[in-house]
C-alpha cells in the first residue's frame, strides 16, 4: 500500500565511493521505517498534513469566535462523545471500501442493534447481554450484507440499501416505533456516557480502543494486507491463493460488529434505542473515509485518514452550534469540504506519479 | 515514394527522465516501417507525440507538406494520423458502427443517423475485406482479431493517411495474425504508411518494408531494409551487445525422469477442453503449444482450479481441489504466473516487495500478526536472486518494466517453495534482453526440482525453453514429444491442421 513506499522525491546523486553508497542506503532505510512507525509519525505525513492543517484551522476559527465556550472541557467532551459513534462505524467503513466496496446499511444496522437490545426481553438479561446482543446483531446483518455480496454475486451498493431500508423496518416493527428506553436496572450501559477517566467518558475509551485496534488490524497483520490486496486488484488476489469470496464477507461481517459497538454507545449517550437511530450515518462515515484519501475504487487508504476526516466533520458542526448557525448552512459547508478535500487529493496524487 | 512523415531531432523531457533524445524517423506514404527497441527506448513516448498527447519539447515534425503543430489528439486525428493502441480503446457496450465513428457520429441536429452510419461503417468494413462483420454487432461480442479490424475501420474513419500500430499482434493468434497483414497490405497498397511496432522480428520480416531502431530515447538506425537485415545486427543495435545464445542450455538428458510432481487424468472443460491427461516431472519444462481458443490457457487455469473442471488433477499424488478456489491449488504448491500481468497478478499500486510476498503472507505471521522484518528480508532477498531491478524492494511496482515486473510475479511463488509453476505467456510485452534473462530464470527453477508447465503463443519460445512439449488443438493433445525433435514448422503444421482441413472441407 502506499504508505510503506517511499515518497517519489528527485533521485540523489548516488556517491561514488562504494562504502558510502552502503551508508547512503542505509540512511534512506531508516528514515524510511522512522517515518512508518506509529500513528504520530503517520500523522506528520505530507498526505495527513491537510487534514491536520484543516483540523487546527477549524480549531482557531473555534477559539476566536467562541473564546468562552470552544475551549472547554465540557465541549470537548461533547465533540468527542458525538465523533464516537459515527468514529466506531467509520473504521469499520474504511475496511470495506479499502476492500473494494462500500456498506450503506451501517446507520440502519446500529439502529436495528439498539432496538433489539432494549427490547424488555433482552433488557431482562442484564446491560452485559445487551451489549453482547447488540454487536451480535450487527455482525449477523453484516454477515448477511457479506454473503449476498460474496455469495450472491450482488452489487455491494444494493445488497446493502436492501439492507439499510429492511433492518430499519425491522426495527421499526421490534419497537412498535417507539422509543424504547434503557430500564433502571441496567444503569450501567449509561454509565459507559457518565463515568468518566482522567475526564473523559468511558464511551470515547472505547472509541479509542476500535481505531487503535482497527489500524493494527489493517497494518500489522495479513487480513489488513489482504484486504488492500483484495480491493486494489481482486482477480491478482485471487490467482495468488487469497479466498477473495470468504474475505469480503469477513470484511461486510466486521463492519456490521463495528455498527454493534456504536450502537451500545448510541444507548449509552440516549439512553435508548430507537428505529430512528443513525439516520444517514451511512454518509457521514463515508464521507469521513472519502476526506482522509481512501479511493472508492479500493485498495488505497488509512484510517488515520478516515479518523482525521471524521474529527473535521464533527469540528464543524460543533462550530456551528457554538455559533448559533443555521443547519442549512452546516450541511452547505460539509458538502463543499468533501468537494475541496477530494480535489485536493487528486493533486497531490497526480504530483506524485 | 516521398516521405509523408519526417521527424528530426526530437526531445522530450519528463521529470527526472530525458524520454527521447534526439530521435529522427522518416515515413514514406504506402510503406510499412517498423519500429524497434527495447521497453524503455522511448517509443511509447514517440507514439503519443505523433497522437498529438504529448508536445516534443525541442525538434521538427513535417507531415505531408506543412509542419506538424499537433496541440491535443483531436488535431493529430484531423491531419491524418490515427494510432491504434495496444489496449484497443472500444467502448464493449456499442455497436461496431458505433464504435467507428465515435466521436464523429453521423448525425444532424444532436440526433445519430442510424442508418447511414452502419451504411458507412460497412463500406469501410468491405474496404477491409471484413465484410462479413456485421456493423450492428455490439462489440464485446467480437474476438481480439474483429476487434482490431474495427480499430482499423475507426482509423480509416478518418481518412488516416497514416497508421501507427502499437504491437497489434500481441492479443492474436497465429492465423490472425496472416489476417492483420492482409489488411496492412491492402492499406499500403492505397498509400497509406503503417508504423508498425512489434517485438517479434519475424513478423517485422514478413511485413516491415523498413526498420528504424530506437535505443535509450536515441535512434541507433533509421530505414534498415526489414527483409535483409540480419537478425544479429538488429538485436545488437537494441541491445548494444550481441546476444548469441538466447535460450539456456538444457541439462544433459537423464536417463530417468524426476519424480511425478503433476498428474493431469482426464481434465475436461465443457466446450472447451476435451479430456486431456498428461503429466509433469521434477525438474522438467513441459510446454503447451496451440493457438489462441485451442484450450491451452483454459487447461493451465482449470489445472489451477481457477475454472471449473471435470478429471482429475494430483500434485505429488494428492487430489487438488478446484473449482471452489485457488486457495488449494496454492497451499498443495503450486504457483501461477497469468497471461494479463497488470489486470491478473500485480497490484500496481503496491510495493515490489508486498507484491512479491502478496501468496505468501502466512509465512511471516503469526496468529495473523506479521512479521515485517522478516518479509523484507525475504522479498529482498527474492529481488537480489532474480536480479530485478532497480534493486529497491520499495519502489512502487508501475515504476518497473514489464520484465523485471514478470519476475517479481515469479518470485512471489518462489519465496513459499513451489512445486509446480504455471506460466501463461510469460514473456508477452517484455523486451528480447530481458526475454533471454526470464528464460535463464525458468531454467534455473527447473534445475532446482521445480516442476514447470509453459503455455506460449510462440512457438520458437516453446521449442527453445520446453523439454517436452505438447501440442493442443481444439481442446485436444494431438501430438507430444521431446522438443528437441521438433522443429517450428512441424509444430505450426500440428497447431493449424484442423483449422485448414475445415476450410478445405468448405466450412
Amino acid at each position: 500500500m502506499s504508505e510503506a513506499q517511499p515518497k517519489q522525491t528527485a533521485p540523489e546523486a548516488p556517491p561514488s565511493d562504494e562504502r558510502k553508497r552502503v551508508e547512503h542506503q542505509g540512511r534512506r532505510a531508516d528514515t524510511l521505517s522512522a517515518s512508518r512507525w506509529g500513528a504520530l509519525g503517520r500523522l506528520g505525513e505530507t498526505r495527513h498534513l491537510g487534514l491536520v492543517a484543516a483540523l487546527v484551522l477549524l480549531t482557531i476559527i473555534g477559539l476566536l469566535t467562541r473564546p468562552e465556550n470552544f475551549a472547554t472541557t465540557a465541549n470537548l467532551v461533547t465533540i468527542l462523545a458525538l465523533a464516537s459513534t459515527i468514529g466506531v462505524i467509520t473504521v469499520g467503513m474504511t475496511f470495506v471500501i479499502i476492500g473494494g466496496g462500500i456498506d450503506l446499511s451501517v446507520g440502519a444496522v446500529m439502529a436495528l442493534a439498539s432496538v433489539w437490545a432494549t427490547t424488555l426481553a433482552t433488557q431482562s438479561y442484564g446491560p452485559v447481554v445487551m451489549a453482547i446482543c447488540a454487536v451480535l446483531v450487527g455482525t449477523g446483518a453484516g454477515l448477511v450484507n457479506g454473503f449476498l455480496i460474496s455469495y450472491g454475486r450482488m452489487v455491494p451498493f444494493i445488497a446493502t440499501l436492501a439492507m439499510l431500508v429492511a433492518a430499519r423496518g425491522l426495527a421499526q416493527r421490534m419497537s412498535d416505533r417507539r422509543t424504547q428506553l434503557v430500564q433502571p436496572d441496567n444503569n450501567a450501559l449509561v454509565e459507559l456516557s457518565t463515568t468518566r477517566v482522567l475526564g473523559l467518558p468511558l464511551l470515547v475509551y472505547i472509541f479509542a480502543a476500535v481505531v487503535v485496534v482497527g489500524w493494527v488490524i489493517l497494518n500489522r497483520t495479513t487480513f489488513g494486507r489482504r484486504t488492500y490486496a483484495v480491493g486494489g486488484n481482486p482477480e491478482a488476489a485471487r490467482l495468488a491463493g487469497i479466498n477473495v469470496r470468504r474475505h469480503t464477507m469477513l470484511l461486510y461481517a466486521l463492519s456490521g460488529f463495528c455498527c454493534g459497538i456504536a450502537a451500545i454507545i448510541i444507548m449509552a449517550r440516549t439512553t435508548t434505542g430507537s428505529s430512528t437511530h443513525g439516520d444517514l450515518y451511512e454518509l457521514d462515515a463515508i464521507a469521513a473515509v472519502i476526506i482522509g484519501g481512501t479511493l472508492l475504487t479500493g485498495g488505497r487508504g488509512t484510517i488515520v485518514g478516515a479518523i482525521l476526516g471524521l474529527l473535521i466533520f464533527t469540528l464543524i458542526t460543533n462550530l456551528f452550534i457554538l455559533n448559533g448557525l443555521n443547519t442549512s448552512d452546516q450541511l452547505i459547508a460539509k458538502g463543499l469540504i468533501i468537494v475541496v478535500a477530494v480535489l485536493l487529493q487528486r493533486r497531490s496524487l497526480e504530483a506524485r506519479t | 515514394m516521398s516521405d509523408l512523415l519526417i521527424m528530426r531531432g526530437i526531445v522530450k523531457q519528463f521529470p527526472g527522465v530525458r524520454a527521447l533524445d534526439g530521435v529522427d524517423l522518416e515515413v514514406r506514404a504506402g510503406e510499412v516501417h517498423c519500429l524497434l527497441g527495447q521497453n524503455g527506448a522511448g517509443k511509447s513516448t514517440l507514439i503519443k507525440i505523433l497522437a498529438g498527447a504529448h508536445r516534443p519539447d525541442e525538434g521538427t515534425i513535417t507531415f505531408g507538406d506543412g509542419e506538424m503543430r499537433a496541440s491535443g489528439p483531436t488535431d493529430a486525428i484531423r491531419l491524418g494520423i490515427s494510432t491504434i493502441y495496444q489496449e484497443l480503446d472500444l467502448v464493449d457496450g456499442l455497436s461496431v458502427a458505433e464504435n467507428i465513428f465515435l466521436g464523429h457520429e453521423k448525425a444532424s441536429m444532436g440526433f445519430t443517423r442510424k442508418g447511414e452510419t452502419n451504411r458507412a461503417a460497412q463500406v469501410l468494413l468491405d474496404r477491409l475485406g471484413h465484410g462479413e462483420i456485421r456493423p450492428s454487432t455490439e462489440v464485446g461480442r467480437l474476438s481480439p482479431a474483429g476487434k482490431q479490424v474495427v480499430s482499423m475501420a475507426r482509423a480509416l474513419s478518418h481518412d488516416a493517411r497514416l497508421i501507427v500500430m502499437d504491437e497489434p499482434s500481441a492479443a492474436l493468434a497465429h492465423d490472425e495474425v496472416g489476417n492483420l497483414f492482409r489488411i496492412i497490405r491492402e492499406l499500403t497498397a492505397q498509400g497509406v504508411a503503417v508504423i508498425y511496432i512489434s517485438h517479434r522480428l519475424e513478423e517485422i520480416r514478413e511485413i516491415g518494408d523498413r526498420v528504424t531502431v530506437l535505443k535509450d530515447g536515441r535512434t541507433a538506425a533509421v530505414g534498415l531494409p526489414a527483409r535483409d537485415t540480419p537478425t544479429a545486427q538488429i538485436v545488437s543495435l537494441m541491445t548494444g551487445r550481441n546476444v548469441e545464445y538466447v535460450f539456456p542450455q538444457r541439462p544433459a538428458p537423464r536417463a530417468e525422469k524426476g519424480k511425478e510432481v503433476l498428474r493431469v487424468e482426464d481434465l475436461t472443460v465443457p466446450g472447451v477442453v476435451a479430456g486431456v491427461s498428461f503429466s509433469v516431472h521434477e525438474g522438467e519444462i513441459v510446454g503447451l503449444a496451440g493457438l489462441v481458443g485451442s484450450g491451452r490457457s483454459e487447461i493451465i487455469e482449470a489445472v489451477y482450479g481457477a475454472r471449473r473442471s471435470s478429471g482429475r488433477v494430483l500434485l505429488d499424488g494428492r487430489p487438488v481441489r478446484r473449482g471452489s478456489g485457488t486457495d488449494n491449488a496454492v497451499r498443495l504448491g503450486m504457483g501461477l504466473a497469468p497471461e494479463e500481468r497488470k489486470a491478473q497478478a500485480l497490484l500496481l499500486d503496491e510495493s515490489v516487495a508486498r507484491n512479491i510476498t502478496l501468496a505468501g503472507l502466512t509465512r511471516y505471521a503469526r496468529f495473523g500478526w506479521m512479521n515485517r522484518r522478516k518479509e523484507m528480508a525475504e522479498a529482498k532477498a527474492q529481488v537480489e536472486a532474480l536480479d530485478i531491478r532497480p534493486g529497491d524492494p520499495n519502489r512502487p511496482i508501475k515504476t518497473l518494466s514489464g520484465g523485471n515486473q514478470q519476475k517479481a510475479v515469479l518470485a512471489r511463488w518462489l519465496v513459499n517453495g513451489r512445486r509446480l509453476l504455471l506460466l501463461d505467456e510469460p514473456t508477452r510485452g517484455v523486451d528480447v534482453g530481458a526475454r533471454a534473462e526470464l528464460y535463464a530464470v525458468i531454467r534455473r527453477l527447473a534445475d532446482e526440482g521445480i516442476g514447470v508447465l509453459l503455455v506460449s503463443s510462440e512457438v520458437p519460445e516453446v521449442l527453445g525453453l520446453a523439454d517436452r512439449v505438447l501440442v493442443i488443438r481444439e481442446g485436444e493433445i494431438v501430438h507430444e514429444s521431446d522438443a528437441r525433435t521438433l522443429d517450428e514448422h512441424q509444430v505450426l503444421g500440428l497447431v493449424m491442421a484442423a483449422t485448414s482441413s475445415k476450410e478445405d472441407s468448405g466450412e
